[in-house]
């Protein structure tokens, strides 16, 4: 009895915590939406009103003409595109070679990219920066898109690699026996069955593109160039008292990464179980 | 039959060579990409490090000067900064280690609804950083933000958060608590390795919660938490954008972190060289920070093989 006693106080103290936990994670974000769909007079009222009423979608439009947002998240799709492609193409490429094939120096240049993720980005950003420039390409979508071309990452790689050697050695040898070449076995056998972890990749570079900030602010110059972020940034500067439309700039630029997060979700997770599996 | 052997390894030798040079292909986007966008800037900025190049492109060697400068006291902002991004990392680094864990050892009880709140902790990771730092702007505005209004209702005492110059890292710090889904997926994933007979052991022996807590999961969980210590550490010196975005690195230079003080240099007044010296600093405390926590992880962290 007592014992049953403990163990429902107990449980009651989990779920508290829990829903606490829950509280601080999504009132923010509820607070975003709310804030977003109200008049500059509601939302100065206190105390506050939780729930808009009538909701007011026009900031939307609003926050939309004033900045031209259309064209910003254009733009971000491009790059977004172009690193995603790019980080799932060669990531995958690179982790073949790095679980599969016996070659020369694959220690080192493994070891070298393992350790490259301890450097900081402040170190590598100024050279690179000169170096865009000198070559003609600053104010371009080159320096933000042609690194994920180039291995897409180390924890790109290093990830796909562990996926890679959870699957059967003997599938590809056997293929290799009967005379597929590297390209079939990589094409035909490893990408089709590491589906879910190539996803997981791509949502990170997804992610991690279109939620960039630095880049962007370093390299483009001129705001007809700007991505989401920079074109926030830029709003905010304008309208910093004007809190229901830079709420609304905001949640629209939000949303994109909170869809494509519910798409992916389930291969997140799956991906996620995947590398469990492997220990 | 001493040429049939011969012919085999000569066959096995072209195999060798074949797959030695398909390695190099298909590693050759990772190889090319290491070599231009990190080992050529490394040794780049430790070079321009010693100059005094600017934005349009015009270096000189300067020695030591670049460095003498900062740590002289000098430049009035090297020390300023990084006693700032110091006291961040102290505030930041165990309120989100801690909260995690605990996030991650709700979320390993017996309770329903676990993917749910999973995807709940997990969801504010994923909005960009300018917008958060609109949100939390938004939320820790003096007068009418949600958080000031919320402690209002209960007759506690209000802040300026981010408005003022004592508390604007603290604040910083608590923000970051609110993005750690990574850490806490990361915790979780140690926590499910953990294997249920240590712990039935324990309730053999009579073990209550806190000493199961205590002599099975803090001691299984210590490679985690170092993992997590470490990547923390390092993340937390980089913090940028949120300062960049919502103080501006003030009030009065309160949160002029480290990297935000780079970038000035840099991108500010263009002074290339300058900025590189400093990026060189950061890399080497970040270096022997985590090299310190590697040589007091023997003594703190348990490795389940032994070592």
């Amino acid at each position: 009895m007592i014992n049953r006693l403990r163990k429902r106080s107990w449980l009651v103290a989990v779920y508290a915590l829990l829903l606490g936990g829950a509280f601080f994670s999504l009132i923010p974000l509820y607070w975003l939406l709310r804030s977003s769909l109200m008049s500059m007079a509601q939302i100065f009222q206190l105390p506050p009103i939780w729930i808009p009423n009538p909701p007011r979608w026009s900031n939307f439009t609003k926050a939309f003409s004033v900045v031209p947002f259309g064209r910003y998240y254009l733009n971000t799709a491009l790059i977004v595109l172009g690193v995603v492609s790019g980080t799932v193409v060669t990531s995958s490429l690179s982790a073949y070679a790095f679980a599969r094939l016996r070659w020369k120096g694959r220690g080192v240049v493994f070891a070298c990219l393992i350790a490259s993720m301890m450097l900081p980005f402040a170190v590598t950003m100024i050279p690179l920066f000169v170096g865009w420039s000198k070559l003609g390409f600053s104010n371009t979508y080159v320096p933000l898109i042609a690194p994920a071309w180039f291995g897409g990452g180390a924890y790109n790689i290093f990830l796909l690699r562990q996926f890679y050697m959870t699957i059967p050695r003997e599938l590809d040898e056997s293929a290799f026996v009967d005379g597929a070449s590297y390209l079939t076995i990589y094409a035909r056998i490893l990408l089709p069955l590491t589906r879910p972890a190539l996803i997981v990749v791509g949502i990170f570079a997804f992610m991690g593109s279109w939620n960039d900030f630095l880049g962007p602010l370093i390299y483009l110059s001129s705001s007809s160039k700007y991505t989401v972020s920079l074109g926030l940034r830029m709003f905010q500067g304008m309208y910093n008292a004007e809190w229901h439309l830079m709420m609304a700039a905001s949640a629209a630029a939000v949303l994109p990464v909170i869809v494509v997060f519910f798409i992916g979700q389930r291969y997140f997770i799956e991906g996620i179980a995947l590398t469990g599996i492997k220990g | 039959m001493v040429v049939g052997t011969g012919t085999a390894i000569r066959r096995k030798s072209a195999v060798v060579a074949h797959e030695n040079r398909a390695g190099w292909l298909f590693a050759a986007p990772a190889a090319l990409g290491l070599a231009l966008f990190t080992l050529w800037p490394m040794m780049a900025s430790l070079y321009y490090s010693f100059t005094n190049l600017t934005i349009s492109g015009k270096a000189s060697f300067v020695g030591l000067a670049n460095y003498r400068n900062m740590f002289s006291g000098n430049d009035l902002y090297f020390y300023h900064s990084l006693g700032v991004t110091a006291r961040y990392v102290l505030y930041s680094v165990p309120l989100k280690i801690a909260y995690s864990f605990l996030l991650a050892m709700l979320l390993n009880q017996s309770v329903r609804g676990k993917s749910v709140f999973r995807t709940i902790f997990y969801l504010p990771t994923i909005v960009p950083s300018v917008a958060i730092s609109m949100i939390w702007m938004w939320l820790l505005n003096p007068d009418l933000g949600l958080v000031n209004e919320i402690l209002r209702s209960f007759n506690l005492p209000t802040s300026k958060w981010i408005y003022a110059k004592d508390t604007v890292i603290q604040s910083l710090a608590f923000m970051s608590m609110w993005t750690t889904g990574t850490i806490t997926v990361v915790f979780l994933a140690g926590l499910q390795d953990i294997p249920r007979h240590l712990y039935e052991a324990t309730s053999l022996d009579g073990g209550n919660a806190w000493s199961k807590f205590r002599h099975v999961t803090v001691p299984l969980m210590t490679p985690t938490i170092f993992f997590n210590l470490c990547t923390t550490l390092i993340g937390s010196f980089q913090v940028f954008s949120e300062a960049y975005i919502m103080t501006g690195g003030g009030p009065d230079n309160a949160s002029l972190f480290y990297v935000f003080y780079l970038y000035r240099e840099a991108f500010t007044y263009s002074r290339m060289g300058s900025a590189s010296a400093i990026a060189w600093v950061l890399f080497i405390i970040i270096m022997a920070v985590t090299a310190l926590v590697f040589k007091t992880s023997d003594r703190w962290v348990f490795y389940e093989g032994g070592r």
